[in-house]
């Protein structure tokens, strides 16, 4: 352990915001360290009485977030970025360097630092970005039109975009630190921000919240409600729009509800066109980096990869890569994969996998790999090691499952039936030059965002909508006159 | 006060075991312990020979088995406790509910819950006493309560099946009601309700410019779910105000009701219960031996005893934990604060849904 760690051990206690003020609760929740159990920090735990209380004054955090123009807040996160980047910051009850902000956040939730690191980057790049990316997102509408609510466009037409909440919820997981980019452009949206952090990552919403209020942004545009289930209900029952990220049933619970964005499993894929399947070996690198980046953690992390033939080779060749990969400590510069912190996971996903294998049908690729078991277990934590499985029946259930380890199914599927059997998908990489096909790839609607070239899942142009575009989100278009229209 | 213990302890022994006295369910039960209930218990630490009480065996009829044999002939009322599904548990009463609440009025201050006000009872009803008793309290007070229907295992259903958005439209629907009793002239300054309908009526009426307050609410007994420190708070500092006063409750269809300590400002809105002694009788248990009181100020399970002329519960673990507290001058024996689920049993149950 090195000393800055040692200084964030000195028990810090985290309060509840609420709309920029401190409130210290009477039950603390505490965040331990995933592999001594040592008590990192308190979070003060909000109830979901306060949640629903705060929600009545919402409206003011919007009004303090409109004392500044769009391009203010945008300047802001610029500062922000390197405040969350370099900064000595406060945290609760003590200060935080972004050292000690990856220490901490790889103690708690498992992943290994240089992890840790490279998500903090992917937020802070975000942040530096963000007028590229509200350019590129309003298709280049002058921000000053979603602040006034209406304006004229260069083309000489009256347009109008009206707030559809004051606030953006948020109920947060603790899975990976890089999908707090998505809320990020809230602020300079000029919509409050209503923070659910996930109980062992407050790391990221709280330092961003710092790092906001350091560059100036009004702390009065947020709250922070670090608590129990029913805490996130209320999140998302009280903000005009909140995201919510978890499992294929949180998907299905709020399925059709137009104040709820859902961020689930992504079952990310890569299909290979029968164009270019024979020349497999030059993608291999693609495929590697879909399935290993951060971990396999990611909704973006690639969980099947698709073809007509060559499945075999292709599946043996990645096992080769990946199959040979250990648990690291997580100071490790060379770790890759995270640990499984709540006991039991492990186990379980080590058992449906085994579950799922069938001989002739699903076969797993990485066994001959690796030394030792799959599952690999500690005193207060799990690994699972990558994995690969052939399947050669696209209809078997293990052709589209997703895991939150490095875990990629290679699938046998003629090229015609796989945009109908590959199901939803998040992102979609086609690795072919065929025209006719792309045609269809870009009709299908079961994929998200789609790639067609060599390019890995995990590699995201921030200037694309992930998940449905924020500014249709927050914002909704209606007519606005000022003047009678021409006549007709 | 020990020996008013033993001394209750030993004439409710008589009583229930007694040939004349003893309900079916307590005569047939003697034949098959190794002991004699009537020579052998002669005082409350003598109730540990008696096996614990399973609160299945209240599952089902008939009724009058659990009757000791002089009260068959009054009327009887049945009262279902606790679960959601299967035959309900139920429990025989003559007039325990009246007395419990009459013994728990006594402790209300007359400022906050003055008598001869009217009451709004804002909580479950139909086959639980709960609605009757608070009937009876108001009555016994001298005020008139008014009612809301309200059916918690249906919420539990619709949670259960995912219908979040229905049970909060439930929730509504008793709030409206609530509401309309309190704006029709009833001159309603006292109720009973839960944490959670407190919390929606108290944020209602905000959103509507009143407040608990100024829709006339002087004193308000809440209890039937888990009552946290920090909801204590919350709901003092930011529902209420400092002019209403609020008084958290333990209690249940088996023991009555445990009255909380007075409020403190030193206790950082701990709340600590005491047993209506010697009716009822709450230990604090180590976990893996409910034989063994646990110290001041350490964890451990809730074990129940009643000891009514109506019901014998020699031992009972609740589904519920907390800390042991010492005795207070108000109620010189044993408290238990903090009380939440029993971390066992937390994960799988749905708790405070009303």
């Amino acid at each position: 352990m090195t000393d800055s760690t040692l200084k964030v051990c000195e028990m810090i206690e985290i309060p509840v915001v609420r709309w920029g003020k401190p409130y210290e609760s009477l039950e603390k929740s505490d965040v331990v360290h995933f592999e001594t159990g040592e008590v990192m920090a308190q979070m003060h735990q909000a109830n979901s009485g306060l949640v629903q209380m705060d929600a009545r004054k919402a409206d003011k955090a919007r009004e303090a977030l409109l004392q500044f123009s769009c391009e203010e807040l945008i300047a802001m996160c610029n500062q922000a970025a390197d405040h969350y980047l370099n900064s000595e910051l406060p945290l609760g009850t003590g200060m935080q360097t972004p050292d000690q902000f990856c220490e901490i956040q790889s103690a708690t939730t498992g992943l290994p630092l240089n992890m840790c690191r490279a998500n903090m980057s992917k937020n802070a790049f975000v942040l530096k970005q963000m007028s590229q990316m509200l350019d590129a997102l309003t298709r280049g509408l002058p921000l000053e039109i979603l602040t006034r609510g209406y304006g004229m466009e260069s083309r000489n037409v009256m347009v109008s975009y009206q707030a559809t909440t004051s606030s953006l919820g948020l109920v947060l997981p603790s899975n990976s630190p890089g999908v707090h980019t998505l809320w990020l452009p809230a602020i300079p949206l000029q919509i409050g921000l209503v923070l659910k952090p996930g109980s062992s990552e407050p790391w990221t919403p709280y330092r961003m919240y710092e790092a906001f209020a350091a560059a100036g942004v009004p702390r009065e545009a947020f709250c922070l409600y670090p608590g129990p289930h029913d805490v996130g209900n209320k999140v998302l029952e009280t903000c005009g729009r909140a995201m919510i990220f978890g499992g294929q049933a949180t998907v299905e619970k709020y399925a059709g509800n137009p104040r709820v964005q859902v961020h689930g499993p992504g079952f990310s894929k890569i299909v290979i066109g029968d164009d270019m399947v024979d020349r497999w070996e030059e993608y291999i690198d693609v495929l590697v980096k879909s399935v290993m980046m951060n971990g396999g953690r990611s909704c973006i992390n690639c969980s099947g990869i698709w073809a007509s033939r060559n499945t075999e080779e292709i599946a043996d060749a990645i096992a080769q890569r990946i199959g040979p990969i250990v648990p690291l400590p997580t100071t490790d510069p060379n770790a890759e994969i995270a640990a499984f912190t709540t006991k039991g996971v492990g186990e379980a996903v080590n058992n449906q996998i085994n579950d799922g294998l069938t001989p002739g049908v699903v076969t797993e690729m990485t066994e001959k790999y690796r030394d030792g078991d799959r599952l690999v277990e500690q005193e207060r934590c799990d690994y699972l090691r990558p994995t690969v499985v052939h399947v050669a029946d696209s209809d078997d259930p293990m052709a589209n499952t997703e895991y939150m380890f490095p875990f990629v199914s290679v699938v046998r599927c003629e090229q015609k039936h796989m945009l109908r059997k590959i199901g939803p998908t998040l992102v979609g990489t086609a690795i072919t030059e065929d025209e006719a096909w792309s045609r269809d790839l870009i009709a299908a609607r079961n994929i998200d965002r789609l790639n067609i070239g060599t390019i890995p899942t995990c590699a995201l142009n921030w200037l694309q909508p992930h998940e449905g575009n924020i500014i249709d989100f927050l914002f909704r278009g209606r007519a606005f006159q000022n003047s009678l229209p021409p006549a007709h | 006060m020990r020996e008013l213990l033993d001394q209750h302890t030993r004439e409710m022994v008589q009583w229930h075991f007694g040939d004349d006295t003893g309900c079916q369910f307590w005569l047939e039960k003697k034949k098959t312990f190794d002991f004699d209930p009537l020579t052998d218990v002669n005082c409350f630490d003598d109730l540990k020979k008696f096996p614990l009480f399973e609160d299945e065996w209240l599952r089902g009829g008939p009724m009058r088995r659990w009757v000791p044999q002089p009260m068959q002939e009054m009327p009887i009322y049945v009262f279902e406790t606790g679960g959601t599904t299967g035959i309900p548990k139920s429990r025989v009463v003559v007039e325990d509910h009246r007395l419990d609440y009459e013994m728990f009025g006594e402790t209300l201050p007359d400022e906050s819950f003055p008598r001869g006000a009217n009451w709004l009872m804002l909580g479950p009803s139909g086959p639980r006493r709960l609605r009757l008793a608070i009937e009876h309290l108001a009555q016994h007070r001298g005020g008139i309560s008014f009612c809301v229907d309200l059916d918690p295992r249906w919420v539990v259903k619709l949670l259960k099946k995912g219908k979040v958005d229905d049970a909060k439209e439930y929730s509504a629907h008793c709030i409206d009601q609530a509401l309309t009793i309190l704006s029709a002239n009833n001159d309603v300054q006292c109720m009973f309700t839960t944490p959670k309908l407190l919390e929606a009526l108290a944020l209602r009426l905000m959103d509507e410019g009143s407040s608990i307050e100024e829709a006339g609410i002087k004193g308000i007994f809440c209890g039937g779910t888990e009552f946290t420190a920090q909801w204590y708070r919350f709901a003092c500092e930011e529902l209420l105000g400092p002019n209403v006063y609020i008084t958290p409750t333990y209690g249940n269809t088996l023991m009555g009701l445990a009255c909380g300590k007075p409020f403190d400002p030193a206790d950082e809105y701990k709340i600590t219960y005491y047993a209506p002694q010697p009716r009822a009788v709450i230990e604090v248990v180590d976990f893996d031996d409910h034989e063994k009181v646990v110290g001041y100020g350490e964890t451990g399970r809730v074990k129940l005893y009643t000891m009514t002329k109506e019901l014998f519960v020699p031992g009972f673990l609740e589904r519920d934990e907390g800390e042991r507290e010492l005795p207070h001058e108000k109620y010189p024996w044993d408290g238990v604060s903090s009380v939440r689920p029993y971390h066992v049993f937390a994960k799988s149950t749905t708790v405070g849904v009303y």
